[in-house]
């Protein structure tokens, strides 16, 4: 396992703990700028930064610019130039164009955390998912992880082929034909087009969202037909191991992907802690990132 | 005018199938005479070209703007010219226009809009546009969508003896792609449409192009399978003929490698297995026709995420080296690519100018196939520099360009 990964959850689990006292302010980023710049709209993403900086003491500022402001003219690139000017300490990017938060990051001069460009990544998202994998079994080494739904649109998808593989874990690509894109094998997983084959002896199973304009016709019949043959349900997720843990990086669609009774199940649902994570993972994210900075001031 | 005198160059004549060593005398715009130890007129010029290669200027057989400076540099006389301008040129005085521009220093050769405002609808006016100058009709940067209007088209044009230029990509597995289905492409997390788009165009356009009796040529071919159907089409005696570009034989999709937005083309590069298609495909003549589809963009249509940037490359300026690196690569032979850059379209289109015959107007290129440079973006002739190849080191250096005998670059 590369120790950068390691030492990143470790580094995040004291976070954890902060984050379950009732003065949880640390105050570390103290005089820092962060900007959050999210040019797609996001609620729980955005929440989940604005957290992590200010528990840190961070002076945090969001912009969220939906992509409208820059179709007014400026380009990304001036947009980046202009945050640069603003002399911000850390930025937080979101982009709905695959490669554009790495495009910004050449322009600017501070740390740039991905939070999500396109359907390429969404790094903080699968450390997440791997703190939570590791805090409720122990580890992620082995471990057989089954991510289902919409791989074809996901960036969480895609952060999470590569990092659950680093961290040695057998994972699975389970979707419909039509949402699972081509070559899915050259990250290290193995596909599976039928949710029960890719459920069997599952430890862990990470549905997707499916987005609604995807449902109806374009990549798959109907919203019915999708729970029908890829929604996670009690009696489909016996084919997983009995302590299976269930996860998603929300917002779920219940009824579509997965079904209620699954989703509320304390014993196997990690989806709130996978929340809570976010921010403990995000903490440490923006503590190591700025730390060179802060050493130096 | 002072005639001029080529001394001893290596005299490649693809249009008659002939190489030597030689001389050429230009007088009066066209080329005076060829041989052995010609007399100098009183008043010529002697150029002393031992080691270099004299052929005809080349004609760029796709180019989607009129850029001189980029064609000159790159040793290019004629283009073609496709109808997506703005406005597209769908009507005959558009098309005159446009054969004006790039006068006196480039012969454009415009090709007639298949289409209305290329809406791929409503015929546009084929016979007026031909009489214009119009050499070819062309469906521009996207293909025909509907069967019926194609059809229409190929049977029109066939009454016209127009070739039709088909673009090779089914509209409707495009849409919304930005990239071919590979294993960059997902890695990526690009939107990107199948290989099969391609060949699913190409096998429709062929079947309609018997049903008309027409002739039909694809603009740009790119992949294994799309080779095939033409090598297929050709061997059963279909009157078909198939251009592709330098990137499609030189670059794959590990190109888009850190969201390059200067290989984003269109047609996308392809998996390395088409590439090697690409390369078969022009070594065996299937591919016949080897094309710049010049598209300069500039840095504010480049420089955005890779789903954002506008397609296309620039490519006069580099198609003669990087043809040369096909040479270099046994892919084809110096001749070969001569003609797959003069003599093939000039026959396909009907265009003068790619004979080295006594009385054929002078457009001649004289370049050294073994002087070394490197492709760099930001000093690429013409109007933008955005090329895949910036950086690569190529040979082939343009040294003379004559137009109807005025030169043109010395």
């Amino acid at each position: 396992m590369p120790w950068e990964i390691g030492y990143l959850l470790d580094e995040a689990e004291q976070w954890v703990d902060a984050g379950r006292r009732t003065r949880k302010h640390d105050g570390r980023l103290e005089g820092l700028t962060q900007i959050n710049a999210f040019f797609e709209n996001s609620t729980r993403t955005l929440l989940s930064f604005e957290i992590a900086g200010k528990r840190l003491g961070a002076d945090v500022v969001n912009l969220a610019a939906g992509a409208s402001s820059l179709k007014k003219g400026e380009t990304l690139l001036d947009t980046a130039l202009t945050l640069n000017a603003m002399r911000p300490d850390v930025i937080v990017i979101r982009h709905e164009s695959s490669g554009a938060v790495a495009l910004i990051a050449e322009k600017v001069d501070c740390p740039v955390l991905n939070a999500g460009d396109g359907r390429h990544e969404h790094p903080t998202q699968a450390l997440l998912d791997a703190l939570t994998i590791r805090r409720r079994k122990g580890r992620v080494e082995g471990l057989t992880v089954a991510i289902c739904g919409d791989i074809l649109h996901s960036r969480v998808a895609r952060s999470n082929f590569h990092l659950l593989a680093a961290l040695g874990a057998e994972v699975r690509a389970v979707a419909p034909p039509t949402l699972m894109p081509p070559h899915v094998e050259r990250f290290g997983v193995t596909a599976f087009t039928d949710m029960d084959e890719g459920l069997a002896g599952a430890d862990v199973v990470m549905m997707l969202r499916l987005q609604l304009e995807r449902m109806e016709g374009a990549y798959v019949p109907s919203t019915r037909e999708y729970f029908r043959s890829h929604g996670l349900t009690r009696a489909r997720l016996k084919a997983a191991k009995p302590d299976v843990l269930v996860m998603h990086p929300g917002p779920m669609n219940r009824g579509v992907e997965i079904d209620s009774a699954v989703a509320d199940d304390i014993q196997r649902s990690a989806i709130a802690e996978q929340v809570e994570m976010g921010v403990a993972v995000r903490m440490a994210c923006l503590d190591i990132l700025t730390r060179p900075r802060r050493d130096a001031a | 005018m002072k005639p001029v005198l080529f001394r001893n160059a290596r005299l490649v004549d693809p249009w008659n199938g002939t190489d030597r060593i030689g001389d050429l005398l230009v007088a009066e715009r066209i080329i005076a005479a060829t041989g052995a130890g010609l007399a100098a007129p009183a008043d010529a010029e002697i150029v002393e070209a031992s080691g270099k290669l004299l052929c005809p200027g080349l004609i760029d057989a796709t180019v989607f703007r009129t850029d001189v400076e980029a064609a000159v540099a790159g040793g290019i006389t004629s283009v073609l010219l496709m109808p997506d301008q703005s406005p597209p040129l769908d009507d005959p005085a558009l098309v005159e226009r446009a054969e004006r521009l790039g006068k006196p220093r480039l012969w454009v050769r415009p090709l007639a809009a298949a289409t209305r405002n290329l809406n791929g609808r409503e015929l546009a006016e084929l016979g007026l546009m031909q009489e214009a100058g119009a050499v070819a009709v062309a469906t521009g940067r996207a293909a025909i969508a509907d069967a019926k209007v194609m059809l229409r088209l190929l049977r029109y044009a066939a009454g016209l003896d127009l070739v039709v230029i088909a673009h090779a990509e089914c509209p409707f597995l495009t849409a919304g792609a930005v990239a071919g289905e590979g294993e960059y492409a997902t890695r990526l997390g690009l939107a990107a449409a199948p290989a099969a788009a391609e060949a699913v165009q190409i096998a429709r356009d062929l079947r309609l192009a018997r049903e008309a009796g027409a002739a039909l040529h694809f603009a740009c071919v790119s992949t294994a399978e799309g080779v095939a159907l033409v090598r297929e089409a050709r061997a059963a005696g279909q009157d078909v003929t198939a251009g592709t570009a330098p990137a499609y034989a030189l670059l794959n999709e590990t190109a888009l490698a850190g969201y390059r937005s200067f290989a984003r083309l269109s047609p996308p590069l392809r998996e390395e297995a088409d590439r090697l298609a690409v390369r078969k495909g022009l070594s065996d003549g299937t591919l016949s026709i080897l094309v710049s589809r010049h598209d300069p963009r500039t840095q504010d249509d480049k420089r955005q995420p890779f789903a954002d940037a506008a397609p296309g490359a620039a490519g006069s300026a580099t198609l003669l080296a990087l043809g040369l690196t096909l040479v270099h690569d046994g892919v084809l032979t110096l001749p070969a690519l001569l003609a797959a850059l003069s003599a093939a379209p000039a026959r396909r289109f009907g265009l003068p100018g790619a004979s080295l015959s006594p009385g054929a107007p002078a457009d001649l290129l004289l370049f050294d196939p073994d002087a070394p440079w490197r492709i760099d973006a930001d000093t690429l002739a013409g109007i933008a520099g955005n090329t895949p190849f910036d950086g690569l080191p190529v040979t082939g250096k343009v040294l003379r360009l004559l137009k109807g005998g005025e030169t043109l670059l010395a």
